[in-house]
């Protein structure tokens, strides 16, 4: 089990181990974490990896829930095609539906 | 790089800011030997540093930007090794479209001031363009010409300030995220005092590097900066294979965009309208814009998934160039904002100068030329290359 490599954010390829040094090195927060490790910037935005951070964070650092603050989530929410957007501007689809 | 806990009486230099500004000067001062305490209300690069596009270009129209611009490039081309962080530097090159006959006069012009300062920099004709990125649709965007500089490139933003900030720690700064400035006391005419969450800490100099929050930050002394917020909005896609290299740039459109080297295409569009404030909202008028732009310079990327989308603020000068250095009512109070949206390019630079001034009294000519005084003394030339 010791060897055994736990990937946390799957999008960006982060394990635990990555984040407890990171953790270690200073940066407590999740938004320094986000920024350090790119943890949730990939196409899940962090959908299935930010609690996980943050119960490792709360267990290496004794922080609270309350202390610990969530990155702001970023439209589209989820990923979304340049052309979708695009298209509706081009043919102006509001006007007319 | 450990938050410190307690506060000194007494520090050489008190930086408020934790952007790209305020970590650069603390290592250069740091690296003088200096004593320096750094405030940040939040983490480091929250505000318009994390923010940006992460672009480094050297072409610009009026001679101190593009000096500013080359002396940071050869001090970004050392960066990762002299601070042991990895910033993603990478050098892919600008490519600036030209699309009317008075932007390639302009470009032409350009081109010829950045020769004279020792730039490697061409015009390339419409038919030369794809030669450097061969994914863009030139006739679609009606591209007249370009200029290309294959020494500018990018970087990533926030791990560059992290950098600076570690190095700065392991030289002894003090970087105290998470901490506000409240106030300064003034004594004899300059700031004697810097007031902050933690406690009261003396200075013999304040860096005010607040970004575009600068002008609320000088109004406690009453100095009055000529900035204001203007939001501008970006985006980044899903990570692709690699397919070009340079940030492509469009004064025309009011658009930019690069690939990443981690392959995502990050990119932004001014909107022309935006009213001044500090607003940080995400916008679909933006979204859609921008991805029409996208898709007309790229055709392909219409099927590229848009991940995520954000906004930073630009402190916008008059000139749209930087207030560096001193102030004449309180002479131990450093400005450095105003850089109008190209504040992480020219930073390394800017450091090492207003470092020196504040070391060694060292007045560089281009801390001169952009002081405050010039909007009173009426010695303004306006930058012209700028994504407003």
């Amino acid at each position: 089990m010791k060897d055994k490599v736990v990937v946390i954010c799957r999008c960006e390829e982060v394990t635990e181990e990555e984040i407890v040094k990171a953790i270690k090195e200073g940066y407590d927060t999740i938004e320094e974490l986000k920024r350090v490790l790119r943890i949730g910037m990939g196409p899940c935005q962090g959908r299935t990896c930010l609690r996980l951070v943050a119960r490792i964070l709360r267990r290496e650092t004794g922080k609270s829930w309350s202390e610990i603050d969530f990155p702001k989530v970023r439209p589209p929410i989820r990923p979304v095609p340049a052309g979708v957007f695009s298209v509706e501007e081009a043919e102006g689809a509001s006007e007319q539906s | 790089m450990r938050r410190p806990k307690e506060l000194p009486n007494k520090v050489d230099v008190a930086i408020v800011g934790g952007g790209i500004c305020g970590c650069s000067i603390a290592y250069n001062l740091a690296k003088k030997g200096l004593k320096v305490a750094l405030f940040e209300r939040s983490y480091l690069a929250s505000g318009a540093t994390g923010r940006c596009g992460g672009g480094i270009r050297q072409q610009w129209s009026t001679k101190e930007n593009i000096l500013l611009a080359m002396g940071s490039v050869r001090i970004f081309e050392k960066l990762s090794e002299e601070l042991g962080y990895d910033i993603e530097y990478f050098q892919g090159g600008y490519l600036v479209i030209a699309h009317t006959e008075e932007e390639v006069k302009q470009f032409k012009k350009n081109v010829e001031l950045q020769r004279s300062l020792g730039l490697d920099v061409k015009y390339l004709e419409a038919s030369e363009i794809n030669n450097v990125v061969d994914v863009l649709d030139v006739e679609a965007i009606g591209a007249l010409g370009a200029t290309w500089c294959p020494t500018d490139g990018h970087a990533d933003p926030a791990r560059t300030t992290f950098a600076y900030a570690r190095a700065a720690s392991k030289l002894g700064a003090l970087i105290y995220t998470y901490t506000e400035v409240k106030g300064f006391e003034l004594s004899n005419g300059r700031i004697a005092k810097v007031k902050t969450a933690l406690g009261d800490v003396s200075c013999d100099w304040v860096v005010n590097a607040a970004g575009a929050y600068a002008t609320e930050v000088a109004k406690w002394v009453e100095v009055e900066l000529p900035v204001e917020p203007y939001r501008h909005e970006i985006l980044a896609t899903e990570p692709l294979d690699p397919l070009f290299t340079p940030m492509v740039i469009s004064f025309h459109d009011n658009v930019y965009f690069r690939q990443t080297r981690r392959g995502e295409v990050v990119g932004g569009w001014g909107n022309p309208h935006e009213p001044a404030g500090y607003n940080l909202e995400s916008s679909l008028l933006f979204v859609k814009r921008f991805t029409k732009l996208l898709t007309k310079y790229v055709p392909r990327f219409k099927g590229v998934c848009v991940v995520r989308q954000w906004a930073g603020l630009y402190a916008v000068t008059p000139d749209a160039r930087p207030i560096l250095g001193p102030v004449e009512k309180v002479p131990n109070f450093i400005q450095v904002t105003g850089f109008s949206g190209h504040g992480f390019m020219v930073a390394p630079k800017v450091a090492e100068i207003l470092a020196n001034y504040i070391a060694s009294g060292v007045e560089d000519p281009l801390m001169k030329e952009l002081n405050l005084k010039r909007f009173e003394e009426g010695r303004i030339v306006r930058e012209a290359s700028v994504v407003g």
